[in-house]
């Protein structure tokens, strides 16, 4: 119990010093995070509006993919992630393996699943004439998918709140990926991971708890637009 | 109705923005190092002092990636880390042999001490031979706590059980965490259990830790350190210039210099022995 | 050839085939500028999918339609199309924003700008007596008000043809009463063609200008609705729209312009030009029967008269519905007053009668609802 109250004595001095270190990598985890987040929005929403809304042959394989990704273990995306970057893998020429830019690439592919079967559900959940009536007030097929898409947009901020929530929090992808790199790759989880496995459990029970603020601050702010949406 | 498209703008810009400080976020290809060492050798923290240093000489940028020694060691054979930092030298010599790696260095060494429960149950305190004393441990069936994760330290405890031809594997009073040294030690220390540690990390969290140095000083408890450059034949990518630079740094004569004074200040002794130039058999003596 | 003025649609050999069946199959349609097409029918019957095959959301599987004599795809295209007209579901589907942004969505799909916007809209508000709701969220609205604020939405664009699709199914009727007399009013005023889909008889009664009838997939019969009322092309139509008494006879005696069918040993007289033993079916509206007590009746009178026998008396809104014995059943629709008048209760008898004119002559007595003549 008093190593938690270290830790938490810990996590308050850090910030309240705006200790540099832990500045940059709460930083850095906002600027992954974020990044993958918003990539796997555009890919995901447009991909799983268009399935909902879609019938092709072999659509119902398709669902039970995304579904699958939803569950993904990001440990087995990072691997495979890793090993494609390899500086003699298939993408080692980009040269981005140990780079905040794998660890978005890594993370995005975990999110983007997640982003995508949630809007699927969601779009498929909007009424069956909805689409019939859009498409009389004369809308093009993109305009027909922009307003189903704020139609749905209740779900599709849970969408990005699970996105969002699932790469913050991630480790095992980000630490392969990323290598953990003080000062240019490390993040809050990573740095976490490293702390406990030195034995200094306050320092990472300080960086857990910023990493919870850090999380819990920015739910509260997509929240708010939900249920200020929800109000109106 | 403004501000409805007004949302859309904002998040547009946020990406652009993004993605443009994206940019700025990776480095030029023959400017960087990458460097394979263990987690416990990043855990002593030389290397947050010994890199910044060797970066602002050179100007490469290094990226230390601490993995196990079994992952560090793969990674140089796959040419997917340019010099290596580690410490298992029988699996280093035959890296060597297989002919991944030119150039192998002696750099410094720094040593495993065995610890345990002050009341010293096995009665081990103060042997000159690790070998006897896991003898012993081993016949009082005293609660061993094992990393057991094939890392140097790991090795290295297996080679002395070896050596001393006592069972362990299996046994109850062996338990095997598969942790990093810093939290298989806070296991010891909340079990009461014996363990073998780099005198490094143990130094580090001694303060908090009830555990005590018992057994220390024998030759085989050397923990020794190489480095060893990646060989460009076999993977025309790896970037050897930077990787002699890197290795002819931490030989140097300033470098060798900081390594012997590293940690005194903070835990009173030494955490590392500089050996640059020196022949292996003539450590400890 | 330009006397007439130059159809709005004009359907030629529309079929659409949906999972293996034929669900819409109409040779032939036309609609004219200004009117208002009532589309009566039970469920399944195809109206819908007529509606959205002429809106261009479902696509024929053989034929065409011609839009103003442009083929609709290829001489004039989808999206461009879609935008002349409006369509209005049975659901208002209503997006989830203001009724202003709802009404205004049509204009913003176009393109137009948010100052052209803002009158469009606010004169579509007004005028469909909503202009009070127009910060309201979408979601607050009753069923009314949202049916209200869908009508807007399609008015807004300014149409030029205007379907709809049973737009006041599933409200109150005293509801339903205040929208379509709105809807009524607004369209007589604009006097936009409009093709109205609905299964309620008196809400086509009163709104259209042409009736048509539809079964399986088919149109049954179109025409003004005193036509298709008083002279249905066969007893399924006939059914549909309120004939209550459908009876199979047989033509016995032919008189100068009149005939005599025999009908449960009855005799009733009819107009029609029929051959003698042919089978027929005769169609009575109950609104053309009229009861009078026994002792006052006349019997050899020139209308229809029979004596019968009260059987079942069911009261509907402001009149009501008598089901009759004379030998055959007849059904006969009586004023309050009347009824009070007669004091009808079960097993009384009175005296039916109808004239000759208004028992309409459906030949060959089929009982299907297949067309024989259009």
């Amino acid at each position: 119990m008093d190593l938690i109250l270290e830790g938490i004595k810990k996590a308050f001095w850090l910030l309240v010093s705006f200790d540099p270190e832990v500045l940059g990598i709460t930083f850095l985890s906002l600027k992954v995070s974020g990044t993958a987040t918003l990539i796997s929005l555009f890919i995901g929403i447009s991909v799983g509006a268009s399935v909902a809304l879609t019938r092709f042959p072999g659509r119902r394989i398709v669902v039970s993919l995304i579904n699958t990704g939803m569950a993904l273990p990001p440990v087995v995306v990072g691997l495979f992630v890793t090993i494609s970057l390899w500086r003699n893998g298939p993408l080692g020429f980009m040269g981005i393996l140990y780079t905040p830019l794998a660890m978005i690439l890594a993370q995005a592919v975990i999110a983007t699943p997640i982003v995508t079967g949630i809007t699927l559900a969601a779009v498929q959940q909007l009424p069956g004439k909805l689409r019939l009536q859009i498409l009389a007030l004369g809308a093009t097929r993109l305009q027909m998918l922009w307003i189903l898409i704020k139609e749905a947009k209740l779900s599709l901020l849970a969408a990005v709140m699970a996105g969002f929530g699932g790469v913050i929090s991630e480790v095992g992808a980000s630490i392969m990926v990323g290598g953990n790199i003080k000062g240019y790759s490390r993040v809050l989880t990573t740095a976490t991971v490293m702390e406990t496995g030195r034995g200094n459990f306050d320092v990472a029970i300080a960086l857990s708890i910023i990493l919870l603020l850090l999380a819990y601050l920015i739910n509260l702010v997509l929240t708010q637009v939900q249920q200020r949406e929800r109000r109106r | 109705m403004k501000h409805q498209y007004c949302r859309e703008f904002m998040l547009l810009a946020a990406i652009a923005l993004l993605l443009v400080s994206m940019s700025s976020v990776t480095q030029a290809q023959e400017k960087t190092l990458i460097l394979a060492t263990t987690t416990s050798t990043q855990d002593t923290g030389l290397l947050d002092v010994l890199i910044p240093i060797f970066e602002k000489k050179t100007g490469y940028f290094v990226k230390t990636i601490a993995v196990g020694s079994g992952q560090a060691m793969t990674m140089g054979q796959k040419g997917e880390a340019d010099v290596l930092l580690v410490h298992s030298p029988t699996a280093e010599k035959k890296f060597m042999e297989d002919g991944f790696g030119v150039s192998r260095r002696l750099v410094m060494h720094n040593d495993f001490v065995i610890v345990g429960p002050s009341d010293d149950p096995a009665k081990i305190k103060g042997l000159k031979s690790a070998g006897e004393a896991f003898k012993k441990m081993a016949s009082a069936q005293a609660l061993f706590i094992s990393r057991g994760d094939n890392s140097g330290t790991h090795s290295k405890e297996k080679e002395i059980w070896k050596a001393a031809g006592a069972k362990y594997e299996g046994e109850k009073w062996y338990q095997q965490t598969g942790l990093g040294m810093g939290q298989t030690l806070n296991v010891a220390a909340e079990k009461k259990g014996y363990t073998l540690a780099d005198r490094g990390t143990y130094l580090a969290l001694a303060k908090t830790l009830k555990l005590s140095i018992l057994v220390e000083g024998d030759a085989v408890l050397l923990n020794i350190y190489h480095v060893t450059e990646v060989n460009p034949a076999k993977w025309p990518k790896v970037n050897i210039a930077a990787a002699k630079a890197f290795a002819d740094f931490m030989v140097s004569k300033e470098t060798q210099e900081i390594i012997k004074t590293y940690g005194v200040e903070k835990y009173g002794s030494p955490l590392f022995f500089p050996d640059a130039g020196k022949k292996v058999e003539d450590l400890g003596k | 050839m330009n006397t007439s003025p130059s159809p709005v649609f004009e359907a030629r050999n529309l079929q659409v085939v949906r999972g293996g069946s034929l669900i819409l199959n109409v040779p032939s349609l036309v609609v004219s500028e200004g009117e208002i097409l009532v589309l009566i029918g039970p469920n399944g019957a195809g109206k819908s999918t007529l509606l959205q095959a002429l809106s261009a959301l479902a696509k024929p599987s053989r034929g065409e339609i011609l839009f103003r004599g442009q083929r609709i795809g290829t001489d004039i295209p989808v999206l461009q199309y879609r935008r002349r007209l409006a369509m209005v579901l049975q659901e208002p589907l209503l997006f989830d924003t203001t009724v202003y942004n709802n009404v205004a969505s049509g204009l913003k799909i176009r393109g137009m700008k948010r100052d052209e916007i803002e009158p469009v809209v606010a004169r579509a508000l007004e005028r469909f007596g909503i202009a009070h709701l127009r910060d309201r969220s979408a979601r607050t609205l009753s069923g009314g008000e949202a049916r209200r604020a869908s009508i807007a939405r399609a008015f807004a664009t300014n149409p030029e043809v205007l379907l709809l699709d049973e737009p006041f199914s599933a409200l109150d009727p005293i509801m339903r009463e205040t929208l379509i007399e709105d809807l009524e009013h607004v369209l007589r005023e604009t006097r936009i063609t409009t093709i109205f889909v609905t299964h309620d008889r008196m809400e086509a009664l009163r709104l259209a200008t042409r009736l048509g009838v539809m079964n399986t997939g088919e149109i049954l019969q179109t025409g003004s609705a005193d036509e298709v009322m008083n002279h249905p092309v066969n007893e399924f139509v006939a059914s549909l729209v309120g004939v209550e008494t459908i009876l199979q006879g047989k033509v016995i005696r032919k008189n100068s312009r009149t005939f005599i069918a025999s009908v449960s040993g009855q005799e009733i007289e009819a107009i029609g030009d029929v051959d003698l033993g042919e089978q027929v079916s005769l169609c009575i509206r109950p609104e053309n029967v009229t009861l009078s007590a026994i002792a006052t009746g006349d019997l050899t009178s020139v209308t229809d008269t029979f004596p019968g026998t009260v059987e079942k008396i069911t009261p509907i809104g402001h009149y009501r519905k008598v089901q009759l014995n004379c030998g055959f059943p007849l059904v006969a629709y009586v004023t309050n007053p009347s009824f009070s008048d007669l004091s009808l209760k079960e097993g009384t008898e009175v005296l039916a009668s109808f004239k000759t004119k208004a028992v309409h002559v459906i030949r060959g007595g089929t009982r299907d609802g297949r067309t024989q003549r259009t």
